[in-house]
């Protein structure tokens, strides 16, 4: 944590009170005075607070803690969860996007092909990684990794973390919706299964993009939505002070997508968050993958095409008669 | 922002306004500002004689001028639009928008015959709430791709979907686009032809899904057609976007679409793909 202070409004408290554990921790160093005591009374109160907090998040604090800056991404989990991971590169059509990651993994016995958005944390890895979002080329990538997986019979595992496919001029120039289609079709008849986690921020079909799969993840304070709060509330209000009640409205958290049978399972994430503890976080999602694949390999191909069709065909909500 | 805020509105800005006079006599181009007798529009297809601006045509007009006359048969599964996330506004809107167009969503699905071959068709309309995809536009669209596999007919999708993806239903919204997706790889898997048709606008969910990946993708002249729409991406680039940028004439440059077709040479064409791919 020390590395790094950015902290959201609602964490103010929490810091602040890590910050007393740390200078009274200090004191007991440098004067040898004994106030472990005083220190572990502290750390109790710390764990009640941050349990109290983050229990109590409103749709959009939940918005900011999913795109918290701290927040551990694709790369700093799969270095975590993997036991080995051969990054390979290029669409082979363009370029090589930045904004999305993939390769080669190994899981203890269980190899796998990990396609994931890539965000950075500070500015300079955002510019470089254009702050998660991909080009046509990214989606391409995924895709040509996704036919290396079938070929070689090895499940798909995805970590979707975008604010949504990047919206420029050569992006469109490019066929930005036809490659993210083109996506959707190819991973709606994979023959290997794919689970997909939503590791931070969940936005519309650029997440969608590498996003369909035969079970969906989310971690606990992670979001999904069509479209980002900010532009909800520009459409439908024309203000972006509404920005709260858009994040309520478009029932976005892990636990509306849940309710709403959108979503499998919610991975629990460590009190105050996924990046108050990194370590954690990966094995909680190290434990789900291994669960989650484990039953999907039991199915054949036919029956994982048919079920995943199965499970996307019954989306959908209206009044027959 | 400006430095005054205008406190009074009675000085009119200047520039291209639009006239749509439904029930008038005379409609004035959105385009060139020509005024043009609702008869000889009707007549040319409601395409501006002067500068050829294609306008919006109804979901029913377009089946008429698309489809062998009285060749279609509509699929009438009575499936409604619901609020299930109880979305502010949202059965109002739906409600309002219902009463404008005379239609019970933004899709039409049915089977007729184009030059004589039997086709199945859907097609969305602009006018009720931007010809977005909620469940029902994704129902509609997935059962008539079904129908199209269960007929062994060719499809043909025409879309006007400038909403893409239908907000107010939030993420059952987005994976209408993964359901509809799926539906057409396994029509592609039956050896089934996709003719899509792209009219003005489509964009976001409905482009990056059912809408850019027919078989064969036609495009009328100057419709936009794009993933995001141009505020955004001005927005985000902070910069001017190219004259002509995301026009279906863009799309062909870039290898985005197979043909732009002009209104009155669609059915020809699509005639002649349909003969291409019988035995």
């Amino acid at each position: 944590m020390a590395e790094n202070r950015y902290s959201l409004d609602f964490e103010k408290p929490i810091m602040e009170l890590e910050r007393k554990i740390e200078e009274l921790k200090g004191l007991t160093a440098e004067e040898g005075l004994d106030l472990s005591e005083e220190v572990s009374r502290l750390q109790s109160r710390l764990r009640k607070l941050e349990k109290d907090i983050l229990s109590h998040l409103t749709p959009w604090q939940k918005v900011q803690l999913a795109r918290h800056p701290n927040r551990p991404k694709s790369l700093d989990l799969t270095e975590l969860i993997f036991d080995d991971f051969l990054i390979l590169h290029g669409d082979r059509l363009y370029s090589d996007d930045q904004a999305i990651v993939g390769g080669l993994a190994k899981l203890g016995e269980e190899k796998l092909v990990f396609i994931g958005h890539q965000k950075g944390k500070s500015i300079k890895e955002n510019l470089f990684r254009n702050f998660g979002m991909a080009h046509p080329e990214g989606y391409r990538k995924a895709q040509r990794l996704m036919n290396l997986a079938e070929k070689f019979n090895r499940p798909v595992l995805t970590f979707v973390d975008t604010p949504g496919a990047y919206p420029g001029i050569e992006a469109e120039e490019r066929g930005q919706a036809e490659a993210i289609a083109a996506n959707l079709e190819r991973m709606s008849q994979l023959r290997v299964p794919i689970l997909v986690i939503i590791i931070g921020e969940g936005g519309s079909g650029g997440a969608l993009g590498i996003g369909v799969g035969d079970k969906i993840l989310m971690l606990e304070n992670t979001i999904y939505s069509v479209i980002s709060p900010e532009g909800c509330a520009a459409i439908l209000w024309k203000n972006q002070e509404k920005v709260k009640e858009a994040a309520k409205a478009l029932r976005l958290t892990s636990k509306d997508l849940l309710n709403l049978k959108l979503i499998d399972e919610i991975i629990p994430e460590p009190v105050g968050g996924a990046h108050r503890n990194v370590e954690q976080t990966a094995l909680n999602i190290k434990k789900a993958i291994i669960k989650h694949l484990g039953e999907l390999k039991r199915l054949s191909p036919e029956e994982l095409v048919k079920k995943r069709y199965e499970k996307y065909r019954r989306i959908g909500r209206f009044k027959r008669g | 922002m400006g430095w005054f805020e205008r406190t009074y509105n009675r000085i009119k800005k200047k520039g291209k306004k639009t006239i749509d006079i439904p029930h008038g006599l005379w409609t004035k181009c959105t385009n060139c500002s020509q005024l043009i007798y609702n008869k000889n529009l009707e007549e040319n297809l409601r395409v501006c004689p002067k500068c050829n601006y294609h306008f919006y045509l109804g979901v029913r007009e377009r089946i008429e001028i698309t489809l062998d006359k009285n060749s279609f048969n509509e699929y009438n599964f009575k499936i409604n639009s619901d609020d299930p996330l109880n979305f502010p506004g949202y059965k109002e809107k739906l409600s309002k928008n219902e009463k404008k167009t005379g239609l019970d969503e933004g899709a039409l699905i049915g089977e007729g015959k184009i030059g004589k071959i039997p086709i199945t068709v859907g097609v969305t309309d602009f006018r009720f709430m931007g010809g977005s995809m909620g469940s029902v536009v994704g129902e509609k669209i997935t059962l008539v791709i079904e129908k199209a596999m269960e007929k062994r007919h060719p499809l043909l999708l025409i879309s006007g979907s400038g909403g893409g993806a239908r907000m107010q239903e939030g993420v059952i919204s987005l994976m209408q686009m993964a359901k509809t997706s799926a539906a057409v790889a396994e029509l592609k898997k039956e050896g089934l032809l996709y003719i899509s048709l792209l009219t003005h606008p489509t964009m976001g969910g409905v482009m990056a899904s059912f809408a850019s990946r027919g078989d064969i993708i036609l495009a009328e002249p100057g419709a936009l057609l794009g993933f995001a729409g141009p505020r955004v991406i001005k927005q985000t680039i902070k910069q001017q976007i190219p004259k002509g940028f995301q026009q279906a004439e863009s799309l062909l440059k870039h290898g985005g679409v197979d043909l732009v077709v002009e209104r009155s040479k669609i059915r020809s064409t699509l005639i002649r793909i349909l003969d291409f791919t019988l035995s």
